[in-house]
């Protein structure tokens, strides 16, 4: 690793005043990604402001079926809470197939959507909840946030301060893990509100995480796993690498789909 | 340079460090403690496990500098007054390990599943919850069946009714 100067931030204001210091400040939380990045030398940032203990940031809370979950809040926090629990399983149970148990302990919901990698479970989560990022600044409907691989709305020095959103009435998040690595080769969100539903895809799309609007009207007119069945997946725009091909992956969009919707709770 | 202060099972300790120091480096060369060990270096195998106020963590995912303040506890911290703790004599009962590598990490990893989990635990629950941690020798079958063994001596009451 490539030297770096630490900063501990105990506010959202220092953390981004911090940010604007250096030559190359990075924001870290859990740090699950972007310390094995900086060992690997993928990632060199002169400056590492550490977002672990601004209050503001930590906890969950449920008011109704409103969530407000804090950018730090850690994979095992979301996994844990009763509260979250009660009114979006599908959530709770997406961040307790994370990684491992260790991962889920410093790895967080900010951290994980701020770096958007592909295959990680979050974006698919958020997009498919129709969530609001909130920042030091503003807010950002999941729709314009996440832009492209490891890509997302965020400008330069923006924190993210925590998620916000409605629990819709069933959700349930199904994933193929990859053997080795644990992430997912695909995964898929699906969420059933009074306005509609949202299937969200990861793992699978070339340009990362995306909405499948077919399925998304088949599932509106009849919600259940046969209806999904016949929903074509074209499989010109998924990602295909030495794990699987892009006809395999949208065959596994597909059955992800029908299992995430028989599991929706 | 950077001063980092912890807790390390029990005792205060700090000392100074480069800012870039991973926790498993700090632990293991400044502190001594070295049987927290370095497996694969990628936040992969486990090896590096530790708890980090009261959770399990991978020592080589977080610098020292992110830790300070924290407090830690090794597999050095387990045993209390010469007596293995329980999951510590689970393993050697049950022939848990064969070279003894990804012990350490196993053995923290176990400790933190029975106090988070609970004692009744499943093998499924074991076998999940080892998932982040990497052995090449025992096919973990010995590694499940000492976790559990563990958990069982670990219920409540068990030891007031021996």
């Amino acid at each position: 690793m490539y030297a770096t100067n630490y900063h501990r931030a105990s506010s959202v204001d220092e953390a981004v005043k911090l940010a604007g210091t250096g030559d190359d400040t990075k924001y870290v939380s859990g740090g699950q990604t972007l310390i094995a990045t900086m060992k690997q030398r993928l990632a060199a940032p002169s400056d590492l402001i550490d977002l672990r203990h601004v209050p503001s940031m930590k906890g969950i809370s449920v008011s109704g079926r409103s969530v407000r979950i804090g950018a730090a809040a850690t994979h095992a926090e979301v996994a844990s809470s009763s509260e979250l629990r009660a009114v979006c399983p599908g959530l709770a149970d997406l961040a307790a197939g994370i990684g491992d148990p260790h991962v889920r302990h410093l790895g967080t919901i900010g951290g994980s959507i701020a770096n958007n990698d592909p295959a990680a479970d979050y974006p698919a989560g958020l997009l498919g909840l129709g969530a609001t990022i909130v920042t030091d600044r503003r807010q950002i409907a999941a729709d314009d946030f996440f832009t492209g691989l490891f890509d997302t709305a965020l400008e330069a020095g923006e924190v993210i301060t925590e998620i916000r959103f409605e629990a819709p009435e069933k959700s349930a998040y199904a994933k193929f893990a990859n053997p080795a690595s644990r992430y997912a080769m695909t995964g898929v969100f699906v969420a059933k509100t009074g306005g509609g539903v949202r299937v969200a895809v990861t793992g699978a799309g070339s340009d990362g995480v995306f909405r499948h609007q077919g399925m998304e009207q088949a599932l509106a007119g009849n919600w259940s796993a046969e209806a999904v069945a016949g929903v074509a997946v074209d499989s010109s725009e998924l990602l295909s690498d030495l794990h699987a091909s892009a006809e395999y992956r949208a065959n596994l969009v597909r059955v992800m789909a029908k299992r995430a919707v028989a599991a929706a709770r | 340079m950077a001063k980092v202060t912890l807790t390390v099972n029990g005792r205060t300790v700090s000392g100074e460090c480069e800012e870039r120091t991973l926790l498993v480096h700090f632990i293991r060369d400044k502190l001594g403690l070295t049987g927290t060990h370095v497996g694969c270096d990628t936040n992969q195998c486990g090896a590096c496990v530790i708890h980090m106020d009261g959770k399990s963590i991978k020592s080589c995912s977080i610098l020292a500098v992110q830790a300070s303040g924290s407090s830690i506890t090794t597999i050095e911290g387990l045993a209390q007054n010469g007596e293995l703790h329980p999951v510590q004599a689970a393993f050697k009962e049950h022939h848990g390990l064969q070279c003894g590598f990804c012990t350490p990490g196993m053995v923290m990893t176990a400790v933190d599943l029975i106090n988070s989990k609970g004692t009744s635990l499943t093998e499924e629950d074991v076998r999940h919850g080892l998932e982040g941690n990497i052995c090449r020798c025992t096919g973990y079958h010995n590694i499940v069946k000492s976790v559990l063994s563990a958990a069982d001596a670990m219920q409540p009451g068990r030891q007031a009714a021996e």
